[in-house]
């Protein structure tokens, strides 16, 4: 597609280069046989001989290199979109220079040759005139081309054809000119007035001069002036050639009786006069387009900031730019309070020192609101400003930025003259100052987005931490089987358990919850884990363990969190269970030969409650003896604090009616319908909360 | 969803909890805690006859206060607190860390003792 679409470029502009030669040649042409036409017309005239030419000739040929000429250019300048106003004004007048200059040349060959008679020479001057009058009407074309491109920016569809119409009148007289049908003058004169007036109309098209700048201007107006001089040159040489030539024939081809040539030149003029009015006139507003175009431009600025990965520092920097700039304030200074409530002042031109100045003196004038950030309309000041002895300024205008209705800060400008604001830059301010309260909003709520999908993800890693804290693996045993479940809701939950062989007979089992959620719980828990594989090792009775766990804790655990845990060594050889239970939920154990569960309930406080070495008064060693078809359970309080739709619990008894009622099953069928009736309780798909449990039954 | 009410009766400070506290709620409970230590007082009761459930972190914020009501001086005094509330406290062991009374009178006795 591209590349057909280059060769369709390529071929469209070769297609160009070849009529522009093309044109050129028959414009070289068209010019030789007139100038031959035209000498030997002279000539048989001067002679009196019957010229083998016919009299109409020259002039069909001027025809033919007009037209030439015509659309030479239209290949040259109209189809050219690359050319902006200065360099088509530039193009007309290069045109107008080498014209001048070629014709400046053929003058010096005048002069040198003299007063000889080759210089006298009716038929050689025929040959400068022509001369002459070629490079005059290729300058008139060029310049009627660049015109046509500078009436016709911004077209309407009328100006379309108001130009139609022009170009078609034009081209008739031209045919008129060459065919010399005699026609009413009335009929003659109505064109011509019609010309006239459309030419006119046309040439009071100026908008492109709006456009230009300060410097273009000048420009332009330098090559208007050059470009009228060479006119009025031109006009000069070619009317004095054919006078001199007039007065010994009547006959060559005069270009003051070609219609054509007169309009021509009359509508170029009119128009390079007009152009250098108008561009001369709008020289002094040209600063307030310019101003106009630079506040369109520090808008997009402000309004774009926030796309091109820019901070609230500066869009406030901008503003501050923009609203100086803007306005012409001498200095101006930028109160704002960011998301933590700082206050933070950007200022320019003005020390930090008067803008406090400024407010004790509103303030000790008692002008409520004024600068406070409570404020929130535009306001003069300028009035009070003028008792402050010792500030410099003497106009002071002051804006709020609102966020989404909320105030966030105060734009205030100065000036060194007394009533320097007027309503107009009062009004650009304003929408300045939305602009930017706009952009900081949405700078602001992009970064909450940012910091809550930060947050997500921290979750996620805290989650997937947590998950490979549990083990894959748990201890079994000839004496018994242990299986476990935990599954923790969207936030992540501090559950652990785990289990480690501490020798042949003896084997520890411990089961925690940490307080609090996300990552510092994975973090809590991970340490826990770390002091049950360094601890359990050395075989420490279960009150030995949590006092050692505790003393561990209390340095990484902060101020308000804590972690239940139940500390069990299982020992197959005089099979007990010991334990320990520090604030976690009490064990549930079923014993087969009364077919009871209970919950066992003892003394424990949770680690890092008590930050001291008392700690050991507060848990105490137990142990209960087991038997085959005993189960013991431990789980964490989400599985008991479980509500249903009526805001009711789970609670104890239901869970030991569900252990009591199964207890014959293997540990994961009594887990598996456990976690069944828990769902089954809760009435819903997800529970709220982080539960675990571990199964452990005797054989 | 908690709303916490503060008033003074003979230069104790009454905290009263209604509704449950859980770990977002925890934090206007540590606020008005701190607000009644920040002031000075000595003697602070808290009502938790409407106080309908205390999730983990709720407990903390009474725990996290524990060592710095000894070393003020301050005694803290829980009361009214229903069975399941209670149930949570001391399974975590902390009704043996925390002064918990059944009624308004024994604990504004106990804290009336503790001050002298």
């Amino acid at each position: 597609m591209a590349n057909l679409l280059i060769g369709h470029v390529f071929v469209k502009m070769s297609k160009t280069k070849a009529l522009i030669r093309l044109t050129t040649l028959c414009a070289i042409i068209a010019w030789v046989i007139l100038v031959f036409a035209d000498v030997t017309v002279i000539y048989s005239d001067l002679k009196s001989l019957p010229s083998g030419i016919p009299n109409w000739l020259p002039r069909v040929m001027l025809d033919a290199f007009i037209i030439s000429l015509f659309y030479y250019y239209k290949f040259q300048i109209e189809r050219d979109e690359s050319l902006n106003f200065t360099d088509l004004l530039w193009k007309v007048f290069a045109t107008g220079l080498i014209a001048t200059v070629a014709s400046l040349a053929v003058r010096l060959v005048l002069f040198l040759l003299g007063n000889t008679k080759l210089a006298s020479n009716i038929l050689f001057m025929d040959v400068v005139y022509q001369i002459t009058l070629a490079l005059f009407i290729n300058f008139l074309l060029a310049a009627f081309t660049s015109w046509k491109r500078l009436i016709l920016y911004q077209k309407s569809k009328w100006l379309m054809r108001a130009w139609s119409v022009f170009e078609l009148l034009l081209m008739s007289i031209l045919v008129y000119d060459s065919v010399h049908i005699v026609i009413s003058d009335t009929i003659i004169t109505v064109a011509i007035v019609i010309i006239s007036l459309l030419g006119l109309v046309l040439s009071a098209n100026m908008r492109w001069v709006a456009y230009l700048n300060f410097k273009q201007k000048w420009t332009s107006l330098l090559l208007l002036l050059l470009s009228i001089f060479y006119l009025v040159y031109f006009l000069y040489s070619v009317t004095m050639w054919s006078d001199q030539i007039s007065q010994q024939s009547k006959i060559f081809l005069d270009f003051q009786s070609h219609v054509f040539n007169i309009a021509l030149l009359a509508f170029v003029l009119t128009y390079m006069t007009f152009s250098f009015l108008v561009i001369l006139f709008n020289l002094p507003t040209s600063s307030v387009f310019e101003q106009k175009l630079e506040e369109v431009v520090n808008f997009q600025r402000i309004s774009q900031s926030i796309q091109t990965e820019q901070n609230e520092e500066s869009v406030y920097n901008i503003l501050l730019e923009s609203s100086v700039s803007s306005v012409f304030a001498d200095a101006a200074w930028l109160e704002i309070k960011g998301r933590e409530n700082e206050q933070r002042l950007f200022t320019h031109q003005i020390t930090e020192r008067e803008t406090k100045d400024i407010h004790a003196h509103l303030e000790k004038n008692k002008v409520k609101g004024a600068l406070e950030q409570s404020s929130d309309k535009t306001k003069n000041l300028s009035k009070l400003l003028g008792t402050l002895k010792s500030s410099r300024f003497r106009s002071l205008l002051a804006f709020p930025i609102k966020v989404k209705d909320e105030t966030i800060g105060t734009l205030a400008l100065l000036k060194e003259l007394p009533d320097g604001f007027n309503k107009e830059m009062t009004r650009i301010v304003s929408a300045f100052a939305n602009q930017a309260g706009i952009s900081i909003g949405n700078f602001r709520l992009m970064e909450e987005a940012f910091q809550n999908e930060r947050y997500k993800e921290e979750l996620k890693i805290a989650k997937t931490v947590q998950q490979s804290l549990l083990p894959t693996r748990l201890e079994q045993d000839a004496d018994f089987e242990i299986s476990a479940f935990s599954a923790s809701a969207d936030e992540v939950g501090g559950d652990y358990y785990d289990t480690l062989r501490i020798s042949d007979h003896e084997i520890a089992l411990i089961i925690a919850d940490v307080s609090g959620k996300g990552t510092t719980a994975a973090f809590h828990m991970s340490q826990m884990k770390g002091i049950f594989h360094s601890l359990a090792q050395q075989g420490p009775s279960p009150k030995d363990f949590m006092a050692k766990a505790n003393k561990a804790l209390v340095y990484c655990l902060e101020r308000g969190s804590f972690i239940s845990a139940t500390y069990f060594i299982i020992n197959t050889k005089t099979k007990k269970v010991h334990y320990s239970r520090a604030g976690h939920c009490p064990v549930l154990f079923y014993q087969s030969s009364t077919n009871q569960t209970q919950y066992l309930k003892d003394k424990g406080t949770a680690l890092g409650m008590v930050r001291t070495n008392d700690y050991c008064n507060f848990v105490e060693d137990n142990e209960f003896p087991y038997a085959p078809g005993d189960v013991m359970m431990l789980y964490t309080d989400g599985i008991t604090e479980t509500k249903n739709d009526k805001n009711e619990e789970f609670g104890y008894d239901r869970l030991s009616l569900a252990l009591q009622q199964n207890a014959a099953k293997s540990s994961r069928e009594i887990e598996e319908i456990v976690i069944e009736k828990l769902y089954e309780f809760s009435g819903s798909e997800d529970i709220n909360d982080d539960y675990t449990s571990m199964t452990v039954k005797f054989r | 969803m908690v709303h916490i009410r503060r008033l003074q009766e003979d230069g104790i400070d009454i905290l009263s909890i209604v509704g449950e506290i859980d770990a977002s709620s925890s934090i206007e409970l540590d606020l008005a805690i701190a607000k009644s230590v920040g002031e000075g007082f000595k003697k602070i009761v808290v009502d938790c006859t409407a106080l309908e459930y205390i999730s983990s972190a709720g407990l903390g914020v009474f725990m996290s206060y524990i060592e710095e009501l000894k070393d003020k001086k301050t005694t803290l005094v829980l009361y009214g607190l229903k069975e399941r509330v209670l149930n949570t406290f001391s399974i975590l062991g902390l009704a043996d860390l925390l002064n918990i009374r059944p009624d308004k009178q024994e604990a504004k006795t106990l804290v009336n003792e503790s001050s002298v």
